[in-house]
């Protein structure tokens, strides 16, 4: 099956990166976890409930909605984070892209270790803008606001289309396809991963790329 | 078609999308409260979360969303929809958006519904969530309050989208697929909302005391099932509370904020633990921190109390107050944080001590001075026991006042500069006249001379301020005036008790502010001196004639 791989794009101020990325990543994620699944005898499951609330961001005129789950929030804040600071150490290039990739186990026979076989990714490049004054602060606030609005049309657009989603495990498969660690919702297994591009314009992965592709070509 | 469907999964099906439409009433009607929406996650399956998602149902919201389903369910044709509207505290109306759940006749017979139906449903109510807070009806509704409230009115039948005005848009919100047919759901909104709320917010002001009953009435015929988005959070949860079946308005209880749109900085902060006054002086906090010179104010009342209260001695000393009077304020005054509304204002008054030290220390010496020099013996006494560089000289001065020729000039001399007039305006008793002219314009002088030292371009300036004065007289003083500040340009520092100056300064100003006429120019009564001075023109021309060939030498040596 292919991986399903979609691209979202923002242009935003230094500040506002946090706020924004986990705008889009939790609304991503409010639409890819459910309740605990609790197995009963005969295969059947029940499924416990989602709570959701609003959260307003400080630094973009934007509300977003995200499940209610300390947990979730604060591993999604710390890979945020780190993508933030990989950001501003990169230089004043200010570019990068953060990955949101939801992915299934497939256990393989020893020696081989379990293999990971992404079903959809999400990819959110960032621009990072430098502003002068207060005034075009001001504009970018809520120019980056409406911007992240249209994302989230973007990313619903894409949730309604009912493409492949994994088929609802047995108990025995639910770590393979669904994220049990946390004890309140229950994500699809995810991984989140960055990378910052250079001032070049070319991440450290596709210059690889290109040198393995130019090797085999030869 | 139905054959194909079991009767139990008929009436799952019904029974989702019976639930789906009071959820997805129940979604956006709480989006649009003007509160942020928060519910708790739960592992444990109640039962009676629908679709596996904690939303409230608040009891009017579902009484009025069974009402216009009136037992009936969405389907093809019948389409529910929820209308989300504004209303002005005057009475005004528009239309925000419409919510639609309809159904096409696209059915996917393979489905499954007890599973895959509810699971797409479940999906479709957490995208309604997302799109909710997305729409520009959003940010209206958490700002409703004194101008206006948000209302909803739920109907059924055909959708109704006359009311978003030209060129409102559409947002699907996602469809799922059913055997019976394909359900939808999407919103209609209007799109020129920014010029309309600016406008309803510069025609109204905020209401004071708004009146219960003000909601009550009916104004609009067509606006019929409009109701109040509102809730009261505390003890209605049993449906015992919603009022019955009329279609009275509710009234916004709950606190709302009023902020309107152009200060969002304030607005967003208002959600944050509160702050005393912080909401209103965030931004200019803000701007005092990151740049306290720009909220400098001219210097009116910074200085005085900033300066200590032990008298100088002697000029000097005075000077050195002054000085001092930057270096101490900002140490005093900016420990604070910026945060607070006190804070805010030293903040500025400090950066003003710091940026616009001269016209401070200008007032404050001159405040300083105002008593001293109030024209009653009593007083004229006691300065010299201030003191200050010219209590020594003051009571003699004054002793001698009804001598003197320079205490009473024959004209008093109009405010030579600018900055002398509205330094005579700080005066608060004026009955000695010139007396305190003099020192005033003294005073001002040394303070002059005390700046000129650090700056030269104060002389040119003060040197234009004076000979801009148009009369002669003033010419005169300016003259004089111009005549101290040179002299005393060259002689550093001004005014100290040892200096070499044959006379007291003020003698000495006031000797020279009112010299005595130029001859050429004193206005003779007499009309006899002038033809006595035509006469003895040709006698002149003659000597410079015989003494021509000096003259000319005397050119030559020059150039």
């Amino acid at each position: 099956m292919n991986c399903r791989s979609e691209v979202l794009e923002v242009s935003v101020e230094g500040r506002q990166v946090d706020e924004a990325m986990l705008a889009l990543l939790h609304t991503i994620l409010l639409h890819r976890s459910t309740g605990k699944f609790h197995y009963k005898k005969e295969g059947t499951y029940s499924i416990g409930t989602v709570g959701t609330q609003d959260i307003d961001c400080d630094f973009i005129d934007f509300t977003f909605v995200r499940v209610s789950s300390e947990e979730l929030d604060r591993a999604i804040r710390k890979a945020v984070g780190e993508f933030k600071e990989a950001l501003s150490n990169s230089g004043s290039d200010g570019m990068g892209q953060i990955s949101l990739e939801f992915y299934q186990k497939k256990k393989s026979r020893w020696p081989f270790s379990d293999e990971c076989i992404p079903w959809e990714v999400w990819s959110i490049k960032v621009n990072v803008v430098n502003l002068a004054n207060e005034q075009e602060r001001q504009i970018c606030r809520e120019k980056v606001g409406e911007k992240l609005g249209e994302k989230v049309i973007n990313i619903v657009e894409v949730i309604s289309r009912h493409e492949y989603l994994p088929k609802m495990p047995t108990q025995s498969e639910v770590d393979n396809v669904f994220d049990t660690s946390l004890k309140d919702v229950q994500p699809y297994l995810y991984k989140i991963t960055y990378q910052i591009t250079d001032s070049l314009g070319t991440s450290v992965s596709t210059t690889m790329r290109r040198l393995i592709k130019d090797t085999l070509a030869l | 078609m139905d054959n194909d469907l079991s009767p139990q999964d008929k009436k799952d099906l019904d029974k989702f999308i019976k639930f789906f439409a009071l959820k997805t009433v129940q979604v956006i009607v709480q989006a649009r409260l003007g509160e942020k929406i928060c519910s708790s996650s739960s592992s444990s399956p109640t039962g009676s979360d629908w679709f596996n998602l904690a939303i409230k149902d608040i009891p009017e919201v579902t009484h009025e969303a069974k009402k216009a389903l009136a037992g009936q369910l969405p389907g093809i044709g019948r389409s529910m929809c929820v209308e989300i509207s504004l209303k002005t505290s005057e009475g005004d109306s528009m239309e925000l958006e419409t919510w639609c759940l309809e159904m096409n006749e696209k059915c996917d017979k393979d489905i499954k519904v007890s599973y895959t139906v509810y699971n797409r449903l479940s999906l479709l109510l957490k995208s309604l969530l997302a799109i909710t807070r997305v729409t520009p009806a959003y940010k209206l509704s958490r700002k409703q309050g004194h101008d206006y409230v948000i209302l909803y009115r739920i109907y059924f039948g055909e959708v109704q989208l006359a009311g978003l005005g030209e060129g409102f848009q559409t947002v699907r919100v996602g469809l799922v697929g059913t055997p019976t047919g394909t359900i939808t759901l999407s919103c209609a909104y209007r799109t020129n909302l920014a010029f309309m709320s600016t406008r309803q917010f510069e025609r109204t002001g905020p209401i004071m005391g708004i009146i219960i009953d003000h909601f009550v009435e009916r104004p609009f015929p067509n606006t019929g099932h409009m109701h109040a988005c509102d809730y009261r959070a505390t003890g209605e949860e049993d449906g015992v509370g919603y009022p019955g079946v009329e279609d009275s308005q509710e009234v916004c209880t709950t606190s709302f904020s009023t902020s309107p749109p152009t200060q969002l900085c304030s607005s967003r902060l208002s959600y944050q633990p509160p702050m005393p006054g912080a909401a209103d002086l965030c931004y200019p906090a803000a701007l005092n921190s990151t740049n306290p010179h720009q909220m400098v104010l001219p210097g009116k009342e910074g200085g005085v109390p900033l300066m200590p209260p032990q008298p100088c001695h002697g000029t000097q000393a005075e000077h050195g107050r002054v000085s001092s009077c930057p270096p101490a304020d900002p140490g005093h005054h900016l420990s604070g944080s910026p945060s607070t509304g006190e804070d805010a204002e030293t903040l500025s008054r400090s950066g003003e001590a710091k940026t616009a030290c001269r016209p401070e220390a200008l007032e404050t010496t001159f405040t300083r001075k105002v008593g001293a020099f109030v024209n009653k013996p009593s007083t004229q006494v006691t300065t010299t026991g201030l003191d200050l560089p010219f209590a020594a000289f003051a009571p003699r001065a004054l002793n001698s006042e009804e001598n003197d020729p320079m205490v009473h000039p024959p004209e008093s001399p109009t405010t030579a500069s600018p900055l002398h007039g509205s330094l005579h305006s700080q005066d608060s008793v004026d009955s000695a006249g010139q007396t305190q002219d003099d020192f005033v314009m003294v005073d001002f002088v040394r303070i002059l001379l005390f700046h000129l030292q650090r700056s030269p371009y104060i002389l040119s300036l003060c040197v234009l301020c004076l000979f801009t004065s148009p009369s002669i007289m003033e010419l005169q003083t300016s003259y004089s005036t111009v005549k101290i500040l040179l002299f005393f340009l060259l002689q550093k520092p001004a005014f100290s008790k040892d200096d070499l100056l044959p006379m007291d300064l003020g003698t000495f100003y006031r000797e020279f502010q009112n010299p005595p006429q130029l001859s050429s120019l004193s206005i003779d009564v007499s009309a006899q001196s002038m033809a006595e001075d035509l006469d003895s023109l040709p006698e002149k021309l003659a000597i410079y004639e015989k003494n021509i060939d000096e003259f000319d030498a005397f050119v030559d040596t020059l150039q």
